[in-house]
C-alpha cells in the first residue's frame, strides 16, 4: 500500500496538469492553442501548469514562427512518460483495491 | 484522495486522450445526404446510357463526358455537405472543425483515395476501364479503414463492407453499376442513419 502511494505524482495531482500529460501522451506534440481549446483553460493557468511540469522535465517546450506569429509547442520527455505510466498504474492498482 | 477522485481522474485521462487524437464531429446527416446524391447522380447516368442507344459506354464519347461530370458533381456536393454540416455538429460540441484530430483524419482518408483517383484515371485512359466501379470501392473502403482511427471507430465497419462490394464486384464486372449504387447509395444511406441516431441528436 505503502508503494502504490508513492507512486501517486504530485506533480499530476492538478485536473489541468493531469490534462496536459494526457493530451502529450498520445500526440505527437500540442501547441498552446490547442492546449488551451481541449482544456478550457486561460492563458496565465495553463502557462503556470506547463512551467510546472516544464520544471519537473517531463514536457518540452519550443519556441518558433510560423510566419510572423510565435508558435509554442508541447511534447513528452522520456521521464514524463515513464512518471504517467507509473502514475496512471498506481492509480489503477489503488482503484482495485 | 478518495476512490471517486481517482475514478474522475481516470476519466478525464481517457476523455483527455480521445478529445485531442479523434474529430468525433463527423455528421451522420450528411452521410444520409451523400448516399441520395450518389442514388440520384445513378440515375442520371442510367438514364444518360439508356438514351445513348448502347447499354455499355464508350470512352471519349460525349455522353462519357456527361458522367465524368455527374460523377464530379456528386463527389463534389458530397464534400460541401459534410463539411457544412461536420461544422455545425463541431460547433455544437465545442470542438472545431479543423483541429489536430481533423487534420489527421482528412490526411488519413486522403492519401488512399487520391492514389485510387489517380490509379483508376490512368486505367481508364489505357482503356481499361471494366473495373472502375469496383476499384473506387476498394480504395474508398481502404481510405475510411485509414480514417477510422482518427474518427468515431465503428467508420472502419463502413470501410470494410465498401472493400467487401468491391472484391465481389471484380467478380462480376458487368454488375459494376449496381455494385456502385449499392456501396455509395445505399450503404450511405444505412450507415449515415446508424451514426445519426446514435451520436447526432
Amino acid at each position: 500500500m505503502k508503494n502504490i502511494i508513492g507512486n501517486i505524482n504530485k506533480a499530476f495531482d492538478h485536473r489541468i496538469r493531469l490534462g496536459i500529460m494526457s493530451i502529450l501522451m498520445v500526440n505527437e506534440y500540442a501547441d498552446f492553442k490547442m492546449l488551451k481549446e481541449l482544456l478550457g483553460a486561460t492563458d496565465g493557468n495553463l502557462a503556470s501548469h506547463t512551467k510546472a511540469l516544464e520544471k519537473e522535465e517531463y514536457i518540452i517546450v519550443e519556441k518558433s514562427f510560423i510566419g510572423r506569429k510565435p508558435n509554442t509547442r508541447y511534447s513528452t520527455t522520456k521521464k514524463g512518460r515513464e512518471a504517467f505510466k507509473k502514475h496512471v498504474e498506481a492509480i489503477e492498482k489503488l482503484l482495485k483495491q | 484522495m478518495s476512490t471517486e477522485d481517482y475514478l474522475k481522474d481516470i476519466t478525464e485521462i481517457k476523455d483527455m486522450m480521445n478529445k485531442s487524437s479523434r474529430f468525433f464531429s463527423l455528421s451522420g446527416l450528411s452521410g444520409i445526404l451523400a448516399g441520395i446524391y450518389a442514388l440520384i447522380g445513378a440515375a442520371i447516368a442510367y438514364y444518360l446510357v439508356s438514351i445513348s442507344g448502347r447499354d455499355y459506354l464508350i470512352l471519349h464519347g460525349k455522353i462519357f463526358n456527361y458522367i465524368l461530370i455527374d460523377l464530379v458533381a456528386i463527389a463534389f456536393l458530397s464534400i460541401v455537405t459534410a463539411a457544412i454540416l461536420s461544422n455545425r455538429k463541431a460547433r455544437k460540441n465545442n470542438e472545431t472543425l479543423w483541429n489536430g484530430a481533423s487534420r489527421r483524419l482528412l490526411g488519413a482518408f486522403l492519401i488512399p483515395l487520391i492514389t485510387g483517383g489517380i490509379f483508376i484515371l490512368i486505367k481508364i485512359y489505357n482503356h481499361h476501364y471494366g473495373l472502375t466501379g469496383s476499384l473506387m470501392l476498394i480504395f474508398y473502403g481502404l481510405a475510411l479503414v485509414n480514417a477510422s482511427k482518427y474518427t468515431i471507430g465503428n467508420v472502419k465497419y463502413l470501410g470494410y463492407v465498401e472493400i467487401i462490394l468491391g472484391l465481389i464486384c471484380s467478380i462480376f464486372p458487368t454488375y459494376g453499376f449496381w455494385f456502385w449504387v449499392a456501396g455509395f447509395g445505399v450503404m450511405h444511406i444505412i450507415y449515415g442513419s446508424l451514426i445519426y441516431f446514435k451520436h447526432d441528436r
